[in-house]
């Protein structure tokens, strides 16, 4: 019965935060995109900027609202389904998570709605500075909620008391863990680069039906340069965060790349199916020596395979082997649709050429597929602990009873399939639909639609001259 | 270095803000409650819009309080939720129909009626969730070690269904009364009749509650009718009848605020009342305050921020009510 539990808590919070992490990398990257394209109007006057504002906010506010409402079930799961954990944690991560409701939830939530609604109300300067707290309040929930991240996986600065729980010794170690400062670089640029591509996706899905749209042509080549300049920046971040688990987790590195053995001169295990009960990894297709190259650079370094580490120490390669790879290959791809594009804009033809389009339509869920498969291949292989080499994820849990955690389970997937389904297809309309010169402020149905003594088109109009 | 009771202070903070959850989203959850009740769909559109640019800042009162409550006492939040395992699923499912339908109405063509009922149900489920919980957690909560030693049910009792009722009807009259001040011409007729319904149902189960209480604990008892105690306790009750006196004036004479303001003044009594029954129990009537705190390190850490951080999000909080200051009009219009 413990097990079916376990296995139905560990079920519903990797069910709910991979849903939520597509949102908040959504609203991190748009929300920077949007006080950029903000700035660009307020510096150059030119309205087709405020025009693709108007219409980035938008599918902004739709991911906003579903990244709030499926964050503050986040806020409460710890406690339901893993109290001992929040008992055990609460006292190091809890003041982390208070401050990014203090620093980071107030901010965005206070100025959103100035940012959606305001425009009329308080001017383009003051609106201007309610878009920069918006995107600046994103930025320091990353920054906050990577940092317990960061601490549960690579925990440092704490004691343990008597009750046994971490208690805090040191704020500064355990902010900066080890690993966060490459987790919230990779994140963020995750999060950019993820934006860039649906914004690109979407302006290359109008491009291809004219290619003279001039708001289509600047998103497009604003995100092409986006996966231009961030795709390799992040290759190069994730082999550092890389580097960085090898020397914290190395049995997590080992799962990645479907090491059993010890060895020198360790392959690289190209494909394969690691399988966990044989202890080795079948059908591998690997290239000799090129493997402790990677991680040691050098020919014939040693590798640790985990074998190291007793079976119930071990995290399941099966799984973070194929998330690593399915990563890896995202952001490849990536890497190639920018490296093509600054090809096609040597030669002016970025808008012209039919299958840049058609690619970057068909890779803008690429960076999303990248971060949940990087989430996944980081906190699988975190197994079996919730605070790495300290608090086993076994322990972690409430006394939950099975059939609790698997109704509410049952509750989540529904709702979440419905909710965040349709909010998948407005978004997806949204951006449908091709952006025109003076975009209207909101729906013109909606009555949100702000007019006050000086309505929104006539200072729009004004600002354009 | 000066003596500071860090779990005190963080029980008032963290007080302060479940109050301050409470009547903002209360009033805005109760818009959408009251929802279903409009007829027009353009008035419907205007009560949405009177709490559109404010409800998420409202919500995070709420991630404050879980967010808090896991950071200064973490015993208390690991014995709490699964305790009240069933109500918190359901607040933070109500909790995602209502929230996303402010966006999700205006993108939707056809399926606008079906966001309609989220927004009511989500918003009702929500508040009722709430109250249950508020009425599971005054009924007293069992503790063994440091977990929590009852069943799955026990939240499910005739007195925490009436405290769900209560907070509906509350919740009710704080977005009837807000509705009054915030919308004119037939939103703010309708309006007031919510209110006068509203504030007869509220003040029955302020009522029911206030006597039912002080018989589920011993210590309730004592608290509130040991002399020379009682002394000390009874301002509230008499508050509380000049606080529904004036709210039924206001709304015979048909003013726009005092209504208003007179139904927040029955929600901080209320809760002052609660402060009373619960104290110095966090878990009533198993864990106290100081022995479910963190160290004083991490109260210490987070109060450093805090005492900053607070006063200036009630700053930019109360800046983004003024700037969305003044009536909602019906019919398109927006705000002016």
């Amino acid at each position: 019965m413990d097990f079916d539990a376990l296995t139905l808590a560990r079920l519903q919070f990797a069910f709910t935060v991979s849903f939520h992490i597509v949102f908040p990398a959504i609203s991190i990257g748009l929300a920077s995109y949007l006080a950029v394209l903000e700035g660009l109007w307020l510096a150059t006057g030119r309205g087709v900027f405020l025009d693709l504002f108007n219409y980035w906010k938008k599918p902004f506010a739709v991911a906003f609202g579903m990244g709030v409402v499926s964050g503050i079930v986040m806020s409460y799961q710890f406690g339901t389904n893993w109290s001992v954990f929040s008992d055990k944690a609460g006292p190091v991560i809890g003041p982390l998570m208070g401050y990014e409701a203090l620093t980071a939830f107030f901010l965005e939530a206070g100025f959103l709605g100035v940012m959606l609604f305001g425009m009329s109300r308080v001017g383009p300067r003051l609106h201007f500075i309610a878009t920069l707290m918006v995107a600046f309040g994103t930025f320091l929930s990353a920054f906050w909620i990577l940092s317990v991240n960061s601490w549960m996986q690579t925990p440092a600065g704490h004691a343990v008391n008597a009750a046994g729980q971490f208690v805090p010794v040191d704020w500064w170690t355990i902010i900066f863990s080890p690993s966060f400062p490459y987790r919230l670089v990779h994140m963020l640029l995750a999060a950019y680069l993820s934006t860039a591509l649906i914004v690109g996706g979407a302006a290359a899905w109008h491009l291809l039906r004219d290619a003279t749209q001039p708001a289509s042509r600047i998103m497009f080549s604003m995100a092409m340069w986006m996966a231009a300049i961030v795709a390799p920046i992040q290759i190069v971040a994730g082999d550092l965060h890389g580097l960085n688990t090898l020397e914290h987790q190395p049995a997590k590195v080992a799962a990645m790349k479907g090491h059993f053995e010890t060895q020198a001169g360790a392959p690289l295990v190209l494909f394969g199916w690691p399988d966990m009960e044989q202890e080795r990894t079948r059908y591998a297709v690997q290239i000799p020596k090129l493997g402790s190259l990677i991680l040691t650079h050098e020919w014939d370094g040693t590798v640790r395979g985990l074998r190291e580490w007793p079976r119930e120490d071990r995290p399941s390669a099966t799984i973070v082997f194929w998330s690593f790879r399915v990563m890896v290959g995202a952001g490849l791809a990536m890497l190639a649709l920018g490296v093509w594009s600054l090809y096609l804009r040597a030669r002016v033809r970025l808008y012209e050429r039919p299958w840049l389009l058609r690619v970057a339509v068909a890779l803008s869920p690429a960076g999303i597929v990248a971060i949940i498969a990087g989430w996944i291949t980081t906190e699988v292989g975190r197994q079996p602990y919730t605070v790495y080499g300290l608090l086993r994820t076994a322990d972690s849990t409430s006394s939950v009873d099975a059939a609790a955690v698997g109704a509410s389970l049952v509750a989540f997937i529904v709702v979440y399939f419905a909710v965040f389904g349709a909010g998948a297809f407005y978004m997806l309309r949204l951006m449908h639909k091709a952006p025109v010169l003076a975009e209207p402020g909101l729906d013109p149905g909606a009555p949100l639609r702000a007019s006050g003594l000086m309505p929104g088109p006539v200072m729009d109009q004004e600002s354009r001259r | 270095m000066m003596h500071l009771d860090l779990a005190l202070v963080w029980a008032g903070l963290l007080a302060f803000a479940v109050l301050a959850y409470v009547i903002l989203d209360g009033f805005d959850l109760g818009v959408g409650i009251l929802f279903p009740l409009m007829p027009d769909e353009r008035h419907r559109d205007a009560m949405m819009n009177s709490v559109a640019p404010v409800w998420d800042g409202n919500e995070t009162w709420l991630v404050l309080g879980g967010g808090g409550l896991f950071a200064v006492f973490p015993l208390a939040y690991a014995i709490i939720m699964p305790a009240l395992y069933a109500p918190v699923i359901a607040l933070l499912l109500g909790l995602v129909f209502r929230g996303v339908a402010f966006e999700f109405r205006w993108k939707a063509r056809r399926g606008k009626f079906l966001w309609d009922w989220a927004f009511a149900a989500g918003s009702t489920v929500a508040a009722f969730a709430q109250g249950i919980a508020l009425g599971a957690l005054v009924q007293g909560i069992p503790v063994a070690g440091r977990a929590y030693a009852g069943g799955w049910w026990d939240w499910l009792t005739p007195f925490s269904l009436l405290t769900g009722v209560a907070l509906v009807c509350g919740y009710a009259l704080l977005g009837a009364t807000w509705l009054v001040y915030k919308t004119q011409g037939d939103v703010q007729r309708c309006a007031y009749r919510f209110a006068w319904i509203a504030t007869v149902a509220t003040l029955l189960a302020i009522a029911l509650v206030s006597a039912w209480t002080p018989f589920l604990s011993e210590a309730f008892l004592h608290r509130w009718f040991d002399w020379p105690q009682v002394l000390y306790v009874a301002p509230v009750p008499l508050l509380v009848a000049g606080a529904a006196f004036v709210l039924f004036t206001g709304l015979r004479r048909r003013r726009e605020l005092s209504p208003f303001l007179a139904s927040l003044a029955l929600f901080v009594l209320s809760f002052i009342g609660l402060l009373i029954s619960f104290f110095p129990y966090i878990v009533p009537t198993s864990v106290t305050l100081w022995e479910a705190a963190a160290p004083d390190e991490s109260l210490g850490f987070l109060l450093a921020g805090a005492a900053f951080l607070i006063p200036v999000i009630l700053l930019y909080t109360a800046y983004s009510y003024w700037v969305f200051r003044g009536k909602v009009e019906t019919g398109g219009a927006g705000y002016h």
